[in-house]
């Protein structure tokens, strides 16, 4: 029995890696098959998207650069997710952020050490607020989740394209971007010959910070029992809505600290000229890592890198960079598909079970023979 | 009594025929090993084993609710396939399920013809005919009942005997039925097997599950008997006694008995005053319900299902707030605390739900055992869980509590019923209560655990605890309480101070309302006025 056991939980756990590589395989064999149709010159295309982001040190620092902001956002998906409330409002949190991140940045007379931390506060709890509303909709109302999440995004686009457009532009620019951020708020570059900033420690502690506060500490203890079974989780005392609207919160926070990192981190002034996607990646990320901030730099790397590696066909040769959405589209399909290869692993644990039934049997009458 | 293989060859006489069925659930559980299974036409055939032995699936596959991975079927010496249960139907096989599959909001009628319409100028749907459908096919078997009342009137009997009308009104020729009695007061299971029976004359081929050996002896003609999943053998009744079944079912000869020693109460620490509830439909289900629960005794809650039981557990544990009356533990007023705050009592739960209130099957055993205490200052360092100490006494409790398991990081789901209930039980009792409200603590799992878990409960009580008891098994109540409170339309309809003192039977009459004390007997249950 405690053979078969282990059994099934090593063919699971195998399974749900192999479900995963299968995935990203299966989405990488479409990429390519895509890149081979409507590129002249396949080859080099194919060779520049895989090799292309490890050929110089500039490359592979925008892979990093990339991944930065997806540490955030995907720790923040894995948080919100892990109490079960499916909110997509990251997207709209990361946007805006940014934007409340430029209404200070841009200010004067604040130290150089005090003003970043400024902006990045005042994104988090921004952040943190607007989260808190489809949580309390929830909570308070019954709404849906995915719903309420998803409208915020819209009027958090469209309170930044007026903010923008009508107060905050800098009419020299040209263009809808706000003045030009303070040098004292800017985050400085790690690395002289890449554009990694200080940003990547940041991001470092904050996945860090959230897997223990996910998975050792008791507050993760109670969000993720009450995502994985809320009436279980108030049956033992938890308070529910406590959870979710802490949980909502704390993500929406981290969130807006990278909406504030990405801004201080890579640019001179707010230029977006609409919700950038990183909330979306945020999503698939924490899908990948399967909710657990451990995870999550390795997805955000790979996603960065896949992303970077896009970009390097699309200016070197002549494959488009829409390219990119498919491959990701194909990689959340086959991951978040939880049934994908049911039938093999059914199998397997058929095959387990059978063996482990024909040992014990094999181990009876040994005994038995031995007794007689 | 043949055996195993004589019993595999299929004979010319036998209307039904299993082959080298092979069942194996999605977590790795065998269920059913290479069972072959045969019934003969015009009988009554026993499908006897213990919760856990594979007869609930065995039916399953046979109704087309699972599939097999190995095996084939026969029906009167033609091979079918049953992929789901309109299938079976189809061939005239029909099953009632141990929990009803009606809608309790709609008619008799309604729930008769429900997959199988009959229908007005094409869209729309014919009620009268559907009274009448009703009507004929109870008139033919004399099985009377209203068409037009809501099944959520009816009592259990008579819904149970809705199920059996649906299946003959399908055309149904052979019957499945997955422990009928389970739900039953003994009175109505006498009521049940004149109707079984009847049936049988008529021609009918019925499969019996159950695991009660009297009901088996009484009404069977032949035994199957399952063990772990496999067919222990096949035996014409006459051939065997109880002792000789009970023998093949447990593999042992086993006699459950529970020393429970005399109780030695203390002071009161629940009190149920005048406690009244009415539920979503406007059905008044509790009323007038007082009582006392007195540390260092067990008091069994009797009744048949769906007589305030739920409710009263529901409210009692939090899940529901009572509308009238008060309950006081220890002394404190609990209508306005918290789930925590009750619990912070000392007080622990285990619901008749455990799937859903009880543990969290994607949670590792560990994570299911530290629920009720993990946010305690003993159970941290810094800000952080003290992984070691849980750890530690997660440990403790999987080999305390026998739980059969990969070691405390394996996932809850990977356990059998019985194992799980063994984690709810370490879990609840592991936090000194001085008071546990379980309810069916024991359903639906094995006769090993069943035991321990029973043991466990009077060693707790004996080590002055209050416990109350739901449970819809007599033989439970009977075994483990101290003082039993029969419930009947949402009232206590009796209370006996010394379980020693009473008989089933006369239970079985208060169960039924048949038989009714005294206000001043039951007023009995009250010891502070």
């Amino acid at each position: 029995m405690r053979g078969k056991i282990k059994d099934v939980e090593v063919i699971e756990r195998l399974f749900s890696v192999i479900r995963t590589l299968v995935g990203v395989g299966i989405a990488l064999v479409i990429a390519l098959i895509l890149i081979a149709a409507v590129s002249d010159n396949p080859v080099e295309a194919l060779m520049g998207f895989l090799t292309g982001p490890l050929t110089s040190l500039s490359r592979l620092g925008n892979v990093v650069e990339k991944a930065i902001p997806l540490f955030f956002t995907g720790t923040a998906v894995c948080i919100v997710f892990s109490c079960g409330q499916i909110s997509l409002c990251i997207e709209g949190i990361f946007y805006i952020t940014g934007i409340a991140c430029a209404a200070i940045a841009t200010q004067t007379g604040l130290a150089a050490g005090v003003h970043p931390l400024l902006c990045i506060l005042a994104a988090g709890t921004l952040g943190a607020l607007i989260c808190a509303v489809p949580a309390l909709m929830y909570i308070k109302f019954d709404t849906m989740t995915v719903v309420s999440s998803l409208m915020i995004n819209f009027i958090c686009l469209h309170i930044g394209k007026y903010l923008m457009h009508y107060v905050m532009r800098d009419p020299k620019a040209g263009f809808d971007a706000s003045y030009k951020f303070q040098a004292t708020a800017r985050l400085s570059k790690l690395f002289s010959k890449t554009n990694i900033h200080l940003g990547l420690i940041i991001a470092i502690v904050v996945v860090v910070i959230g897997y223990l506060a996910l998975y050792k500490s008791p507050w993760g203890y109670g969000v993720r029992m009450t995502g994985l079974n809320a009436s279980f989780a108030k049956f033992q005392g938890m308070g529910v809505p406590a959870m979710i609207l802490s949980a909502s919160m704390a993500g929406g926070f981290l969130a807006g600290m990278g909406g504030a990192v990405e801004q201080l981190g890579m640019y001179k002034r707010f230029s977006y000229e609409g919700l950038s996607g990183h909330g979306w990646d945020g999503i698939m990320i924490a899908v990948i890592a399967q909710n657990n901030p451990k995870l999550v730099p390795f997805a955000a790397l790979f996603v960065a890198y896949i992303s970077t590696g896009a970009d390097v066909v699309n200016r070197t040769c002549d494959v488009p960079i829409e390219i990119i959405s498919i491959v990701q589209a194909v990689i959340i399909m086959f991951v978040a598909a939880e049934r994908f290869l049911e039938g093999w692993k059914q199998r397997k644990i058929v095959q387990a079970s059978q063996q482990a039934e024909l040992e014990k049997r094999a181990a009876e009458n040994k005994e038995g023979a031995r007794e007689r | 009594m043949s055996n195993a293989a004589q019993a595999a060859a299929p004979a010319a006489a036998d209307v039904l025929s299993m082959q080298h069925i092979t069942k194996i659930y999605g977590n790795g559980f065998m269920a059913n090993k290479d069972i072959c299974f045969s019934v003969r036409k015009g009988e009554i055939h026993g499908l006897v084993g213990e919760n856990g032995a594979g007869k609930s699936t065995l039916m399953k596959v046979l109704f087309g609710q699972e599939v097999p991975e190995q095996g084939r079927i026969f029906l009167e010496g033609k091979e079918i396939h049953i992929p789901n249960p309109l299938v079976a139907l189809d061939y005239g096989i029909g099953m009632v399920h141990q929990h009803f599959m009606l809608v309790p909001s709609l008619t008799v009628a309604e729930n008769m013809v429900l997959g199988a319409e009959p229908q007005k100028s094409r869209i729309l749907f014919d009620y009268k005919k559907a009274v009448r459908l009703t009507r004929e096919v109870a008139e033919k078997y004399n099985l009377p009942i209203n068409p037009d009342k809501r099944v959520i009137d009816l009592p259990v009997g008579y819904k149970q005997r809705v199920e059996i009308l649906k299946i003959l009104l399908r055309g149904c020729r052979i019957l499945l039925l997955d422990e009928p009695t389970a739900v039953l007061t003994p009175q109505e299971t006498i009521e049940l097997f004149a109707q079984l029976k009847n049936l049988k004359k008529e021609g009918f081929t019925i499969i019996f599950i159950s695991h009660k050996l009297n009901e088996i002896k009484e009404i069977c003609d032949r035994i199957t008997v399952l063990r772990d999943g496999q067919v222990v053998g096949t035996a014409d009744i006459d051939d065997v006694t109880e002792r000789d079944i009970s023998r093949m079912m447990v593999g042992r000869d086993v006699m459950m008995n529970i020393d429970r020693g005399a109780p030695a109460p203390r002071e009161s620490i629940l009190s149920v005053r005048d406690l009244g509830f009415t539920n979503m439909y406007g059905k008044k289900v509790l009323r007038d319900v007082s009582f006392d629960l007195r540390c260092g005794e067990i008091v069994g809650i009797a009744g048949v299902e769906g007589n305030g039981q739920s409710e009263l557990a529901a409210i009692l544990t939090g899940l529901s707030r009572q509308q009238e009356g008060t309950v006081r533990i220890n002394g404190k007023d609990a209508s306005k605390m918290s789930i925590r705050k009750v619990r912070e009592e000392q007080v622990s739960f285990i619901s008749e739900d455990r799937m859903v209130y009880d543990l969290v099957r994607e949670g590792t055993i560990e994570e299911n055992l530290v629920s009720d205490r993990f946010y305690k200052k003993e159970y941290k360092k810094g800000l952080l869980m003290d992984r070691k100490k849980m750890d530690r006494e997660a440990e403790e409790l999987i080999e305390g509590y026998l739980v059969a398991c990969d070691g405390k990081d394996a996932y809850m789901r990977t356990l059998s019923g019985g194992n799980m209930q063994k984690v709810i039980t370490a879990r609840e009792c592991s936090s000194s209560p001085r008071l546990l409200i379980a309810s069916q603590p024991t359903r639906g799992i094995d006769v090993g655990a069943t035991e321990f878990i029973r043991k466990r409960l009077v060693e707790l009580r004996s080590q002055g605890a209050a416990i109350l008891l739901f449970s819809a098994d007599l033989a439970e109540i009977m075994q483990v309480s101290d003082r039993i409170l029969v419930f009947h339309g949402g009232r206590i309809v009796a209370h006996i101070p010394r379980t020693e003192e009473i008989d089933e039977t006369i239970l079985g009459e208060y169960m039924l309302g048949i038989r009714n004390q005294s206000e001043e007997e039951i007023g009995g249950a009250v010891f502070e006025r």
